[in-house]
């Protein structure tokens, strides 16, 4: 273990990573926000969720800075309902990491496992596979994304829409990604057939899905954790702006997005912090998250060293 | 060359008759089509009745082929919610989103390509560096977010521009235009530029990266020496060998431009449609829903169809490999 901890500290990554003020901050800011999501309960001034505990008295509060209206109870205000905007911030947050990670690993899944299976069947199956990937990829993924989002509001009854809005959001965000994995996946299987640990593997009679996840796939997922990093920040934009356009989370349980979207109607009033303050956290996030992943290509990547 | 675009073409209908396939599915799977249609004090003999009229019962093929022979002259059957016929529906819209992704294709070419080449030549300026950083921040931010801060600034704060709809229209037979009218300019300014920013950004970078490359070039190289005047080297010998990518990619985001404009429509509420679209959603309106899928997908295709064609006008080194691979 420690042996393994100084050759980490000894590497180029850490090296690279420990030398780019930028990439520090980056790293700092999404940790933090991250860490304030996990402990949104805990470190929360207030529960915007517990209606006993918000005050209708107290909607529409400015920043606490402002000298009129400002109250120290509410640092960054309150919106239409008298939730504080830091507290909701924090939940939101939640939310929006949630289905942020949860579609990208279920991207992974789902591209890698095909692009190993493409890679590694070829003929027919291959070209059916990287077909639907070529025809998928000529389309927006938000565009998918919706789609998928109308069909499910389509196929479930409406009352079930608001409870099963997360694990949609998951399903439509992480369907509308895959491609890119299973390019790459496909692409490295295909180096890594030929090799002889391969061959040798089959000569002594093992099963080709052993060989294929034991065997390839450890070989294959370099790649994978930086078109994962890049596109963590892309589900984040795309979930938030799905519940933005009010076809995500829905307003109960509020994702970054959807504060915005909310605060977003009282704009022409002049209250802007209820859509600003969500809106620099999305992109405090959403920048830091890009930066690290755009580290994490140059840093790996071989060509560049 | 003809062979290479009866091949694409066919490529073309394979992928419309999958998307086609796909709407038709939405169309009769999703939720049943009769009880979206009649109340609910309709009896039971009255629904079969309605169903075999509109020929539901008939063989999924027969079916099929009837939705894609309609759709080949437009009907896509009435609306759920506006109980008009879709087509009517889109044929009115399409002219305020077309008009909106156009001006914003224009700006990203006009603003994206000196941009680029400006920070290719001047590689180290501080005006270089200040635009590098801000194309960064403009390919994170969300194209809803710069909306909701464009209108915050020029609509709340400075009131000088009109922060939604798309002012008044003038027709010129059944197009309507807003780029006739002063306060169908002025509306149109803000969501042009958001839905133009992301483009912009990708154009810019893409020429910038191109041009370095260019200039690297022996031949650029030797047209300096031969004493060629900086801006016809610069201009007509490096700018033009970076224009291929540059038409391709600019195609392909024609299609993107189009499609992110649902976004941009829905916070500038521009009555366009990708307006129409996320109502659509949002009222699980299935008959505009397969619709707007087919008429995006055609839209898609059809520039890529032309990209292609155009790569090959553009690049003769493409068409002699074609065509001798041909043989």
């Amino acid at each position: 273990m420690k042996q393994a901890l100084k050759r980490f500290f000894d590497g180029d990554l850490w090296y690279s990573f420990s030398h780019s003020p930028v990439v520090i901050l980056s790293a700092v800011i999404t940790l933090l926000i991250i860490l304030s999501a996990i402990f949104a309960p805990m470190i929360a001034p207030h529960n915007p969720f517990d209606l006993a505990s918000i005050d209708i008295m107290d909607s529409n509060l400015p920043p606490a800075w402002n000298e009129f209206d400002g109250d120290m109870r509410f640092l960054l205000g309150t919106d239409d309902q008298g939730r504080d905007i830091l507290s909701t911030i924090l939940y939101g947050a939640r939310i929006s990491l949630l289905v942020g990670f949860a579609s990208v690993a279920f991207s992974v899944v789902l591209g890698v496992g095909l692009g190993l299976i493409s890679g590694y069947a070829g003929g027919r199956t291959d070209t059916f596979i990287m077909r639907i990937a070529d025809v998928q990829l000529s389309f927006p993924a938000i565009l998918i994304a919706l789609l998928i989002d109308g069909v499910a509001r389509g196929i479930f009854p409406r009352d079930l829409h608001d409870e099963l809005a997360v694990y949609v959001l998951i399903f439509a965000i992480g369907i509308s990604g895959w491609v890119q994995y299973a390019r790459t996946v496909r692409g490295a299987t295909m180096v890594e057939k030929g090799k002889e640990y391969v061959q040798a593997a089959r000569v002594i009679g093992i099963r080709p899905g052993t060989i294929l996840f034991r065997h390839i796939l450890p070989n294959v997922t370099g790649p994978v954790l930086v078109i994962g990093t890049i596109h963590l920040a892309l589900a984040i934009i795309t979930e938030a702006t799905l519940s933005f356009l009010g076809v995500g989370v829905p307003p109960t349980t509020p994702s970054l997005g959807t504060l915005i979207r909310i605060g977003n109607d009282y704009l022409f009033s002049g209250e802007w912090w209820i859509s600003i303050f969500p809106g620099i956290a999305l992109i405090l996030l959403v920048l830091a998250v890009n930066l690290l992943g755009d580290w994490l290509r140059d840093a790996l990547n071989p060509k560049l060293r | 060359m003809i062979s290479f675009i009866v091949k694409r073409l066919l490529q073309s209908v394979m992928v419309m008759l999958t998307v086609a396939f796909v709407a038709f599915a939405l169309f009769n799977y999703v939720g049943d089509p009769i009880s979206n249609m009649v109340g609910q004090d309709t009896t039971f003999a009255e629904r079969e009745q309605l169903r075999e009229q509109l020929g539901l019962n008939d063989p999924f093929l027969v079916q099929f082929g009837r939705f894609v022979g309609n759709a080949v002259q437009g009907d896509f059957g009435l609306s759920y919610h506006h109980k008009q016929p879709v087509s009517n529906l889109i044929a009115e819209r399409m002219p305020a989103t077309l008009e909106l992704s156009f001006i914003s294709a224009l700006i990203s070419l006009l603003l994206g390509i000196p941009l680029g080449v400006y920070t290719a030549l001047n590689r180290d300026s501080i005006m270089t560096k200040i635009i590098m950083t801000g194309s960064l921040i403009g390919v994170s931010l969300p194209t809803f977010l710069i909306g909701i801060l464009m209108i915050l600034l020029f609509g709340v704060v400075w009131r000088v521009l009109p922060t939604f709809g798309r002012g008044d229209v003038v027709m010129l037979g059944w197009w309507s235009t807003g780029l006739l009218t002063v306060t169908g300019l002025k509306s149109i300014i803000m969501p042009a530029f958001t839905l133009a920013l992301f483009q912009m950004t990708l154009i810019m970078r893409l020429v910038r990266a191109e041009m370095l490359e260019v200039l690297r070039t022996d031949f650029i190289k030797f047209a300096r020496a031969r004493g060629l005047p900086r801006r016809s080297v610069n201009y007509r010998h490096a700018l033009k060998n970076t224009l291929v990518p540059v038409i391709t990619i600019t195609g392909l985001q024609i299609g993107s431009i189009i499609a992110f404009a649902i976004i941009t429509e829905s916070v500038f509420q521009w009555p366009g449609m990708g307006l129409l679209f996320i109502q659509a959603i949002s009222d699980v309106d299935i008959p505009i829903m397969a619709a707007y899928l087919v008429m995006i997908a055609l839209f898609f295709v059809v520039i890529n169809l032309i990209v292609d064609i155009l790569y090959f006008l553009v690049d003769p080194r493409l068409r002699v490999d074609r065509v001798s691979g041909s043989h």
